[in-house]
């Protein structure tokens, strides 16, 4: 490939997608460029790079576009398998749990969490609650089991797992002051609430993740929108 | 773990496209398993201990061990199998873009092919448009490409052949026609029929049908 590699990143400062690809870059050590998107007013470079879902993230490695978060992160694993940690464990099984825990936070965990905070109904959100607390108590119980006693998913170093889930960490605790709601608690999943401050400490990591307060004022200013969005729809 | 068995063997359940992903992936591979039909309103002890997270089928057991999740199940076979042929290229960039339509068949034709025969009026008409738009789409990925991986029969082929026994239904329930609207799927699903891993693998479009009318009965639906 001429001129070497060149990766540019389309993003949001506030999605953990996005977030989850700058933290594969940043430990994978690669360095690129980074676009910020403006989500009302697209790009012609994502619009044509991601015809088909047109979001962020979006990946260009020397031009060609990669969509999906979890995609993303595994297509720098594989593609720069030589620089810096791999983050798939080698071992076939263990990759098959890891991309099990990965979707599972995306297919479960991350769905839970959202319908307990926008669920339409009283009824829908509390389904949400509940499903949220199964949910982070099924990834506890995968902590355990993956990391077998050793501080990330990936065991001694992070892993798939790990940011696919670090990605999402800024929110979690901006949910407090958002949703009064703690997560990880500690009393009731020490395993990742230990993993939280762990992984959020790492060199690689601790520059890259979301600035908490600007998430809280970003999710005040969209319940704000959300409310009056409903109270102008009748609701 | 889950069993003691040695080997592989498959729960599963005979109309599930997701399970058909798994059977022709292994046959494809040349693959010998053990075939566990489940009864999904009562759920076997194995099942349950096999995918306690998701109480699910498609499961692999690999000598006990389970592996859940049709295309992480794919992935497995590729990888724990590698003299085998495997389903995935070994380009990243190629096998970013396998995943890429592998999971927007995941995210789309399941979920509006149930609404299109649980749903009656504007929800359903909207159904109705969401398909043809996914199919289009898909359409458009396939080109004049033998198929979706090219030359030959991979991943996202082995990911959304299952699907199309159920063209019939989405067809009678969407008052369209395939063929007319996607030529090219329509003459790859034929060519895809003709592979004996896919022949063996997928029921008559008929019986996914009987299938559905089935469970409209049991949910008194219409």
């Amino acid at each position: 490939m001429a001129g070497g590699d060149e990766l540019k990143l389309l993003g949001m400062w506030a999605s953990p997608f996005v977030l989850r690809v700058q933290l594969a870059l940043s430990l994978k050590g690669l360095s690129y460029e980074y676009v910020e998107e403006d989500l009302k007013n697209k790009s012609e470079l994502l619009l044509k790079s991601n015809p088909v879902h047109n979001k962020v993230p979006v990946l260009l490695h020397n031009g060609k576009p990669i969509c999906e978060s979890s995609i993303i992160v595994q297509y720098i694993d594989e593609a720069f398998s030589g620089t810096g940690p791999s983050l798939i464990p080698a071992d076939p099984y263990e990759r098959a749990l890891a991309r099990f825990w990965a979707a599972y936070v995306d297919d479960k965990m991350l769905a839970a969490w959202n319908q307990s905070s926008r669920g339409k109904t009283e009824e829908e959100r509390a389904e949400g609650k509940k499903q949220s607390a199964v949910a982070v108590e099924n990834l506890e119980g995968a902590l355990r089991e993956c990391g077998k006693g050793k501080p990330f998913f990936g065991g001694d170093s992070v892993g798939y797992v790990d940011v696919m889930l670090g990605g999402l960490l800024g929110w979690v605790r901006a949910a407090e002051e958002l949703q009064g709601v703690k997560h990880f608690d500690p009393a009731r999943t020490p395993l990742l609430a230990a993993w939280a401050e762990s992984f959020g400490a790492l060199d690689a990591i601790r520059p890259v993740m979301h600035d908490v307060n600007r998430l809280v004022e970003f999710g005040k200013m969209l319940q704000a929108r959300q409310a009056a969005a409903a109270a102008g729809a009748g609701n | 773990m889950a069993g003691e068995k040695k080997g592989l063997q498959l729960l599963d359940f005979w109309v599930s496209p997701f399970g058909q992903r798994c059977r022709i992936a292994l046959a494809e591979k040349g693959l010998p398993y053990e075939y566990l039909e489940q009864d999904l309103r009562n759920k076997s002890e194995l099942l349950l201990r096999a995918n306690p997270v998701h109480k699910k089928v498609p499961v692999l057991l690999h000598d006990g061990r389970p592996v859940c999740e049709s295309l992480i199940i794919l992935h497995y076979l590729d990888e724990a199998f590698p003299d085998k042929p495997a389903l995935l290229p070994s380009d990243p960039y190629a096998r970013a873009q396998a995943r890429f339509w592998a999971d927007y068949v995941d995210k789309k034709v399941y979920d509006c092919g149930s609404r299109l025969w649980r749903l009656k009026g504007e929800p359903q008409a909207q159904a109705r448009q969401e398909m043809l738009e996914i199919l289009r789409t898909l359409e458009g990925e396939l080109g004049d490409k033998k198929y979706f991986s090219g030359e030959a029969f991979g991943f996202v082929d082995v990911a959304f052949v299952p699907f199309t026994a159920w063209f019939l239904s989405y067809e009678r329930f969407g008052e369209f026609s395939v063929e007319e609207v996607c030529p090219r799927l329509a003459a790859w699903a034929k060519r895809c029929g003709e592979r004996e891993s896919v022949a063996k693998s997928l029921h008559p479009p008929e019986k996914v049908y009987e299938f559905i009318a089935m469970l409209k009965k049991t949910y008194g639906i219409e």
